[in-house]
């Protein structure tokens, strides 16, 4: 096994170079990818290695980005686009519920939309606004899309090749706090399926689902936890459509107990479906109600109070401590 | 002239005229195929009307007025280039071979699709306006990294002018020298709204502040559609890029079914454009420089019919299909969700053969 450490930044990086390498019909496309490297350099060097024909750096329009690549998917081309932050993906809102998800479908199977759109998002950066969002649950509302969440740099060097390799649209959400944290990679063989959740951490008293940041978020609470008695499972959902109810599901039947950790705000949200979902199928394992750990509903505050904001270990100890109450 | 800017070679007598840059050497077949193209469409299209009236179809976008400028154009695409329609395009869908009951599928609300996009080389029709001038730009941009020769052509409207999505594949177009053809048919109503709402300046000078050509065309004469339409694409084929045609037209219907246009157009500019009328002055051509006779005109007319009465009994028999298929194609491989909703749906006996 060969195994290297490296950020999930340039995990990113090399999960898109095998690709490339893999598959000509591969393409990468966005704003600043070629020269620069991309913002956050997740494209860094890819543009000198296989031309400005396959590393295209795109003009400044969103819409544009996600559209012409609809055209290349078409033609037979895979384009991997990169939004640049979160909050510039509402541009081309229209072309990806409207064209991407849909295309498939109205072409009875006929044209593959197998484009993967990158999405750095969530916050805890201290950026300014419109680049610390997370807005997954647009997505995962939209049939025809499929939404994964990298959150450790092997996901995200497998994660990104299984998307590209997959035939449905994806949106792939990178977690940007998170780029340059080191970790394992193992070069030869995926850890898991692109759709599976992942138990990060076994527990028994508390099934905490949580992906992107705030799977880091969920590990340090079950350390605390753990000091004051209370073991906590850590599932790493990874997939936000489809979710892997079967992993959520057996881990609560066992616990008794779900809480759900996200950075979005909890109306509507990724969170609410896994409660839904936990609660229709697990309704006589509950012994307490499933329950959200989320951002506010308010529109990303200034960085500088952005950890009042976004949820805290202190913020999911208090849900584990109310979950943990109903008992009593 | 209804400009001095406009590329014209018939007018509406039917009388040739010339232009400095474009010409005509087409002969009495190609033009009777045009003639012949454009009253099948025309008939086809009544018939279309006729069917959503007597409540068998959910709607209809009649294309009445715009035979030339879609014949015209259609007829200039080369069997291996691409085409990104909106929704009225049904004259081009023709020309692509597209069968006239798979054109009338998505009206009769049994599909949202139709036909193989990749067979007819023709895409499915676009309802939000301008998207598909994204995926032709986006199309050709492949074609340039496969080294092909091939175009692609794409077309919106005058309303659809005004929508970010066109202006960005303009830039787009342009940036990468995509070699696709932007046919803009400007029917000068947008529903209610006419073109002096979407622009102050002629349409196709927006080309020249993006970097490339526009052309504006009398979209009314099939002779000139084509002339200018073949350049294009020729033009883009040979690596020269893109290019705007703006075809000068006119609505002569509603906007679809549902809309009424008396409530915001006069009938006497209605009239001024019916003595404009795109077959007439084909036909009259035809009769004076060809010969041709009442009896082929008579022939082709019969054949129309003919075909009008194929389309009716084709429309009548699709019948609504099992609710199952709105699980199919939803995604490549199988999701959870969907595959729920189809055993729901097969459990409750809704579809799924009960």
């Amino acid at each position: 096994m060969t195994q290297q450490s490296m950020t999930m930044a340039k995990a990113l990086n090399e999960g898109l170079r095998r690709a490339m390498e893999k598959d000509r019909r591969v393409l990468l496309m966005g704003e600043d990818i070629g020269k620069l490297g991309g913002v956050f350099r997740i494209t860094d060097g890819l543009q000198k290695d296989f031309g400005e024909d396959r590393v295209i750096d795109a003009p400044l329009a969103e819409s544009a980005i996600v559209g012409t690549s609809v055209g290349l998917a078409i033609r037979g081309y895979r384009t991997v686009v990169e939004i640049q932050f979160d909050g510039f993906v509402y541009p081309a809102f229209d072309q990806i519920v409207s064209q991407v998800a849909k295309l498939h479908k109205r072409s009875a199977g006929v044209y593959t939309m197998g484009l993967v759109i990158r999405l750095p998002f969530q916050g805890g950066i201290g950026a300014i606004e419109h680049h610390s969002e997370s807005p997954e649950a647009y997505f995962v509302h939209t049939a025809g899309l499929r939404v994964v969440v990298c959150s450790t740099p092997n996901d995200a060097y497998w994660m990104i090749q299984q998307s590209v390799e997959h035939d449905d649209p994806i949106i792939f959400c990178e977690p940007k706090s998170r780029y340059w944290e080191k970790g394992d990679v193992d070069l030869d063989n995926p850890p898991y399926g692109l759709f599976d959740a992942v138990v990060r951490r076994p527990g028994t008293d508390v099934s905490v689902v949580a992906w992107g940041s705030m799977v880091k978020t969920a590990l340090r609470a079950a350390d605390v936890a753990a000091e004051e008695g209370v073991s906590l499972e850590v599932i790493d959902a990874r997939s936000l459509s489809p979710l892997d109810l079967d992993t959520i599901a057996d881990s609560v039947d066992k616990t008794g107990r779900l809480v759900v950790v996200q950075e979005a705000p909890p109306a509507a949200s990724v969170g609410s479906e896994i409660v839904a979902a936990v609660t229709e199928r697990c309704f006589y394992s509950l012994r307490a109600p499933g329950t959200r750990v989320s951002a506010y509903h308010v529109p990303y505050p200034p960085s500088r109070i952005e950890d009042a904001y976004r949820p805290s270990v202190d913020r999911v100890m208090d849900a584990i401590d109310r979950v943990m109450g109903y008992d009593q | 002239m209804i400009s001095d800017e406009l590329v014209q070679l018939l007018t509406p007598e039917g009388e040739r005229i010339s232009h400095p840059e474009y010409g005509s050497e087409l002969g009495r077949d190609e033009i009777l195929g045009f003639y012949r193209d454009m009253v099948i469409v025309r008939r086809l299209c009544n018939e279309s009307t006729s069917l959503q009236r007597q409540g068998q179809l959910a709607l209809w976008a009649p294309l009445q007025g715009q035979e030339a400028a879609q014949i015209g154009a259609g007829r200039a695409l080369a069997p291996m280039d691409f085409s990104f329609p909106s929704y009225r395009e049904h004259g081009v869908a023709w020309t692509r071979g597209v069968p006239p009951r798979d054109m009338l599928r998505i009206f009769r609300a049994t599909t949202t699709g139709g036909w193989d996009p990749q067979q007819y080389r023709h895409s499915l029709p676009m309802v939000v306006l301008g998207d598909q001038t994204l995926h032709a730009v986006g199309y050709a941009m492949g074609i340039q990294r496969d080294g092909a020769e091939e175009a692609v052509m794409t077309f919106f409207g005058d309303g659809a002018s005004s929508q970010g999505d066109v202006l960005e594949s303009f830039v787009w177009a342009a940036s990468f020298n995509a070699p696709v053809v932007f046919v803009l048919q400007n029917n000068q109503w947008a529903i209610s709204e006419p073109t002096s709402l979407q622009t102050k300046i002629p349409l196709y000078h927006r080309a020249h502040g993006f970097g490339f050509p526009g052309v504006r065309v009398d979209g009314n004469d099939v002779l000139a559609m084509y002339e200018v339409a073949k350049r294009a694409l020729d033009n883009a084929r040979a690596g020269g890029g893109p290019t705007l045609i703006e075809a000068y037209t006119y609505r002569m219907g509603a906007h679809t079914t549902s809309d009424d246009p008396t409530r915001y157009r006069v009938d006497a500019e209605v009239e001024v454009w019916r003595h404009r009328d795109p077959i007439e002055r084909v036909k009259a051509l035809l009769a004076r420089e060809f010969g041709v006779h009442k009896v082929t005109f008579d022939e082709v007319a019969a054949e129309a019919e003919q075909l009008a009465l194929q389309l009716r009994e084709d429309v009548l028999a699709m019948d609504a299909p099992d609710p199952t298929m709105m699980f199919d194609h939803v995604y490549a491989e199988s999701h959870p969700l969907v595959e729920a909703g189809r055993r729901e749906i097969i459990e409750l006996g809704i579809g799924g053969g009960h």
